[in-house]
């Protein structure tokens, strides 16, 4: 067993882990963070994406001790009392309908629009590869975007 | 689906990654971002006794200039690669080549070396390292040594990398004046490995082909250069370029698979190499 100290959700959390513990594992299982799915299950879909000391990442692709040290944002920590610009987007655009790949688009678009505030539609198709939606609903996926970038981007 | 257990070993510096492969052998498995080995993991198409985690080693991450060469750590995660001015700026063919590499948030955490010592033949920077001729910075129990690129790519997933060592930075010759670069890339969607890639870099002098490079992607168990094409164009003018390219498959041993057959990916190997040649040659 390894001890790891991650703060998720701005909450810091230490717990003693095995090596083979996947980071979404430790997020859902061990702290309820259920918002957070497993989709693919072979680091393609994207559904698992979190943010890690800043940047995405697919957390069925992170092992927990890998994150020891590191700050980790679910879908569930945006809110802030209010929604998060790209949550309210992503509601006004119709940019979901199962809402499975949601909270992990979500993730990867404040990620692209931290990095490229005001991206083109070709830059938001490039920079959400990664992320797959079986509804095939990116038309509005891309809108989503495209208004939360015109409303002032992710912060 | 849950790894196999394994023991977690997590190294600050080289000499304790090299302590803890000579301590556990062929049983230890390195780690570096993990984007190729969890999956592995994950499938348990790979179930070591120990992981040595090398992440953070702080010595082996960064970009350095180094007289006529940059030197990159095994450990620069290729969103680092993209980004590093001296990569743009002496090593482009590297960052052009990165930004096909899977997806954004893979490229947060696989790094340059990671992908090198995996060794897919699929991986596009084998090829990239092979055509530019980097060198391989290898530490073990003895020591350090270096292993050219040609040397390094052994076979499938397999380097000159042995169970006890591990991989450090490589030496990339920085790229003059006179020189272009393309990385063509086929692939069936946006963050799926290549059918088949070309890299390549083209000097110009006086109007014609000075010397060319030209690595392939996913045409054999290793990356190949594709040495038939290097000669035809040493020293030729734009207008032969399609035909040098048309010995782009010469040596190769493609795989069939489901996303093509070996003369598929013959044909793609001449039709990619005439597009990055002449996008290297700027022409």
């Amino acid at each position: 067993m390894v001890r790891i100290q991650i703060t998720v959700d701005g909450q810091r959390h230490e717990d003693e882990v095995e090596g083979r513990l996947l980071l979404v594992h430790y997020l859902r299982d061990r702290l309820g963070k259920v918002g957070t799915p497993v989709g693919c299950d072979t680091s393609n879909c994207g559904s698992c994406t979190v943010r890690m000391d800043g940047q995405s990442v697919k957390s069925c692709s992170v092992l927990a001790v890998q994150a020891d040290g590191s700050e980790i944002t679910t879908v569930e920590g945006l809110a802030t009392g209010e929604w998060h610009p790209v949550q309210t987007a992503f509601k006004e655009c119709h940019a979901l309908q199962c809402g499975y790949c949601t909270p992990g688009m979500i993730m990867a678009s404040i990620d692209l629009l931290e990095e490229n505030p005001s991206p083109s539609e070709d830059e938001i198709r490039h920079g959400l590869e990664g992320n797959l939606c079986r509804c095939t609903g990116y038309q509005n996926i891309v809108k989503a975007v495209q208004y939360a970038a015109a409303q002032g981007g992710a912060q | 689906m849950i790894p196999a257990q394994f023991d977690y070993v997590r190294a600050s510096s080289v000499d304790e990654a090299v302590a803890a492969l000579a301590e556990h052998g062929d049983e230890a498995k390195v780690m570096a971002g993990g984007q190729s080995l969890i999956p592995l993991l994950r499938l348990r198409l790979s179930y070591p006794e120990v992981v040595v985690d090398v992440g953070r080693v702080a010595e082996m991450a960064g970009v350095r200039e180094d007289g006529a060469h940059l030197v990159i750590g095994a450990m620069t995660t290729h969103h680092e690669v993209i980004h590093n001015e001296l990569i743009r700026r002496h090593c482009g063919l590297i960052a052009e080549a990165t930004e096909t590499v899977a997806d954004p948030a893979v490229r947060h955490r696989g790094t340059f070396g990671g992908a090198l010592a995996h060794a897919d033949p699929a991986g596009d920077l084998p090829a990239v390292a092979l055509a530019l001729d980097a060198e391989m910075v290898i530490a073990g129990s003895g020591g350090r040594r270096t292993v050219p690129a040609e040397e390094f790519f052994l076979d499938y997933l397999q380097t000159a990398v042995q169970p006890d060592e591990v991989l450090v930075e490589v030496r990339v010759p920085k790229l003059g004046e006179g020189w272009g670069y393309r990385y063509e890339k086929f692939h069936r969607v946006a963050q799926s490995w290549a059918i088949v890639g070309v890299a390549a870099a083209v000097r110009r002098s006086n109007g014609t082909i000075a010397e060319a490079r030209v690595g392939l992607t996913n045409m054999g168990s290793t990356p190949v250069r594709a040495s038939g094409v290097e000669e035809a164009l040493n020293g030729a003018s734009l207008e032969r370029i399609g035909e040098a390219a048309d010995r782009a498959a010469e040596g190769t041993s493609a795989p069939s698979d489901l996303n093509g057959k070996a003369d598929y990916r013959e044909h793609l190997a001449r039709v990619l190499t005439r597009r990055a040649v002449t996008a290297a040659a700027g022409s």
